[in-house]
């Protein structure tokens, strides 16, 4: 009992570090109709802008944990303006392709830049401790991650439901013409809603640090999730997102520990089941117009 | 709707690609990814004799070798220490072997069997190489297996561990001066049970050569008289290892063997430690669990790891010693595994072109030479067995220990001789 009742804890903080991930990818994905391919690279570039600023600079984890992920968003922003804006027209199989290209060029920077071999980004003494869980020992940042999982879920909730820049937002989700002609400079919302993608990519990327520590092709590894995530979830809802990404964190940890060798097979077999049930996904809303 | 559908498809196709060749992204060190897929046909060996590039070769002033390596890739840091390991023994002997100057031809593996054969067959017909080296992955070396074996082109494979390539696929050109799956999972089987623990979980990283090496320890470990109390193999490259870390303390071994490398050896050694099982169950595995690239990474929690492993960078003897000093000089940064590697698999080929004194008309003679060669490496002596082909060496026992506030490998003791047994 107490074994399931840690595994259900591992389960959970493994989503909710998944969600903080795929949040972004999914705002980009719901608002925009973007498929960012490289939304897991910004997710590398976080965790490796981290590791150079506890490195080298301020050797202050909670300082890159802010730091690091802002700097991904300014990142965002100029891939958002110079590369995909101008793609816009072209329709989402020139997209697509574009940024998976992209994944693959910040992939072979990272690489050259830091290195192949793998890295671990440190953590303060305070938050490396564990604590007693169900009678088991339990790493206390993990808890601290699922903490910091919900508030980014209740961040991202509010800022969609309770503020003008959310209506917004959802305006634009449902049809983005409309907006446009009520005089909102649209694209500047994509710009913004882009740059908080990114900034949550590379949030998520200096969370997992810790965790799963730094290679090129950890993004490649956390992309595939994402996507089966995307899916399961529903496109654009916040809340599909959340519950997809805890679904998958507790199935995949249960699925490790039953049949280890199944244990991705049984994540795609579940999107393939929803997929099959209710093609939107748990939550998706049915989106019209050229979204 | 329809350019959701649309996007859903993408989205699909695109997770199919990555899935597909997402499994190789992650670094696993030395340890060849997807070494499964063995070639089935191996009955249409023709052995029809052939005499390219023999008229050519004896003109020559050079000897000419050939080394297939990853280049590019997951693997890519891999090839490039064991090409400095070549290049820095090259450099002792002037590159010069049996009264001609070496000639060292790269190609990049690409951690692809159809690229590598096309590799292959470039430097055979184009370049007409006299013995080829090199391969980090089984898979890669499985697929040239047979074509090596028809052109009789001699081959010394300088990684790639996989057990049958000296078993059921061995060749009379092909000869192996790494190590291999038995070699590794059997040292410390006869290890474990009288130095360490009576009862063992296996954790290995679900590919062949992970279950290659796990077998051998079992075997041996229960031969002992050991008790494997549970096994799991997590799919390579995992995440995360906290459901297998939480299954493997409730089931309260004395010990945990391991076979991870790359990514996953660092990722698991630290995750050991996030769950508490580290100093509370000791933690034992390959010598890539603890390699000199990993230890950076994993940090503290990698004290008291104990590994058996042909070399490690503080082995005390003389020969090692030079080594060390002499590629620190030349390339400033600690040799790996891989370099030692490419070390000694450099000085194999330039004994047999010396004790041939530059003749390398007869392919079969020179195949054949590999097998009087015998030296004393800085992993300590070696040597090649005529009968298998396959190394002969000593397996040494290290401990990670905590010198100066950063880890370092303490040698505890040598295991013994190990000779595969060819079957």
């Amino acid at each position: 009992m107490d074994v399931i009742g840690i595994q259900l804890v591992n389960g959970l903080s493994y989503g909710l570090l998944l969600f903080m991930i795929t949040s972004g990818l999914s705002l980009i994905f719901g608002i925009m109709g973007v498929l960012n391919l490289a939304h897991a690279s910004l997710y590398m570039v976080g965790a490796y802008l981290a590791l150079a600023i506890t490195h080298y600079t301020i050797q202050n984890f909670l300082l890159a944990l802010i730091v690091a992920p802002l700097l991904v968003g300014l990142i965002s922003v100029l891939l958002e303006v110079f590369l995909l804006r101008p793609t816009y027209h072209l329709g989402h199989l020139s997209q697509v392709l574009l940024t998976f290209g992209l994944a693959y060029v910040i992939h072979d920077i990272v690489r050259w830049m830091w290195g192949a071999d793998v890295q671990w980004l440190p953590l303060p003494d305070w938050l490396g401790g564990a604590v007693e869980l169900f009678g088991q020992t339990f790493p206390l940042y993990r808890l601290v991650v699922m903490g910091i999982g919900f508030g980014v879920a209740a961040a991202m909730w509010i800022l969609q439901e309770k503020t003008r820049w959310g209506a917004i937002v959802r305006a634009g989700l449902s049809n983005k013409e409309m907006v446009g002609g009520l005089g909102i400079n649209i694209k500047l919302v994509f710009t913004v809603v882009f740059a908080v993608g990114g900034f949550l990519a590379g949030f998520g990327g200096v969370a997992a640090g810790p965790i799963l520590g730094l290679f090129p092709g950890m993004e490649f590894e956390i992309l595939i999730l994402s996507l089966v995530i995307l899916v399961v979830g529903g496109l654009g809802s916040i809340l599909g997102t959340l519950i997809a990404s805890l679904i998958i964190g507790v199935v995949d940890t249960f699925g490790k520990v039953l049949f280890p060798q199944l244990s991705l097979f049984i994540i795609f077999g579940l999107m393939a089941v929803v997929l099959i049930v209710k093609p939107t996904g748990l939550l998706g809303k049915q989106v019209h117009g050229n979204g | 709707m329809k350019k959701h559908k649309l996007l859903y498809f993408l989205l699909l196709a695109i997770m199919v690609f990555i899935s597909a060749c997402g499994q190789g992204t992650q670094k696993t060190a030395s340890n060849e990814a997807a070494s499964s897929d063995k070639p089935k046909e191996t009955a249409q060996q023709s052995e029809q004799p052939k005499n390219n590039g023999d008229a050519g070769n004896k003109a020559q002033e050079t000897v000419k070798i050939g080394a297939i390596l990853p280049y590019s890739g997951v693997y890519a840091s891999l090839g490039e220490n064991l090409t400095k390991g070549m290049e820095l023994y090259f450099e002792s002997v002037n590159w010069q072997a049996g009264g001609k100057k070496i000639e060292l031809i790269k190609e990049d593996e690409e951690n692809d069997p159809q690229a590598s054969l096309r590799k292959f067959r470039k430097l055979v017909d184009q370049d007409k190489i006299d013995i080829l080296t090199g391969t980090v992955s089984t898979a890669v070396a499985y697929a040239l297996r047979d074509e090596v074996n028809s052109k009789q082109v001699p081959y010394l494979v300088a990684h790639a561990g996989g057990d049958d390539l000296t078993r059921s696929k061995r060749s009379d050109y092909i000869w192996r001066s790494s190590f291999n799956s038995w070699q590794i999972g059997t040292s410390m089987g006869q290890y474990a049970y009288g130095h360490i623990a009576k009862k063992v979980y296996l954790a290995a990283a679900d590919y062949a050569f992970g279950k290659e090496v796990s077998k051998a320890f079992k075997k041996a470990f229960t031969d002992a008289g050991g008790e494997i109390v549970g096994e799991v193999y997590p799919p390579l490259g995992s995440n995360d290892y906290a459901s297998y870390l939480t299954q493997i303390k409730s089931a309260k071994p004395e010990a945990v063997y391991s076979f991870f490398a790359g990514s996953d050896a660092v990722r698991f050694v630290k995750q050991y430690e996030q769950y508490g099982l580290k100093g509370k169950i000791t933690l034992i595995g390959s010598g890539w669990l603890n390699a000199e690239d990993i230890r950076p990474a994993t940090g503290n929690s990698g004290e008291g790891v104990v590994s058996t492993m042909f070399w490690d960078y503080g082995m005390q003897t003389p020969e090692n010693k030079a080594f060390v000093d002499a590629y620190e000089k030349k390339y400033n940064s600690r040799p790996s595994i891989e370099s030692v590697e490419g070390y000694d698999a450099a000085r194999m080929i330039v004994e047999v072109f010396n004790n041939l004194k530059g003749d390398t008309s007869d392919k079969k003679k020179v195949s054949d030479e590999f097998g009087k060669v015998s030296f004393a490496s800085p992993r300590g002596p070696l040597k090649l067995d005529p009968e298998t082909h396959h190394v002969i060496q000593n397996l040494h026992v290290f401990k990670t220990v905590i010198k100066d506030g950063k880890t370092e490998n303490e040698f505890v003791e040598t295991v013994g001789e190990f000779k595969d047994p060819g079957k």
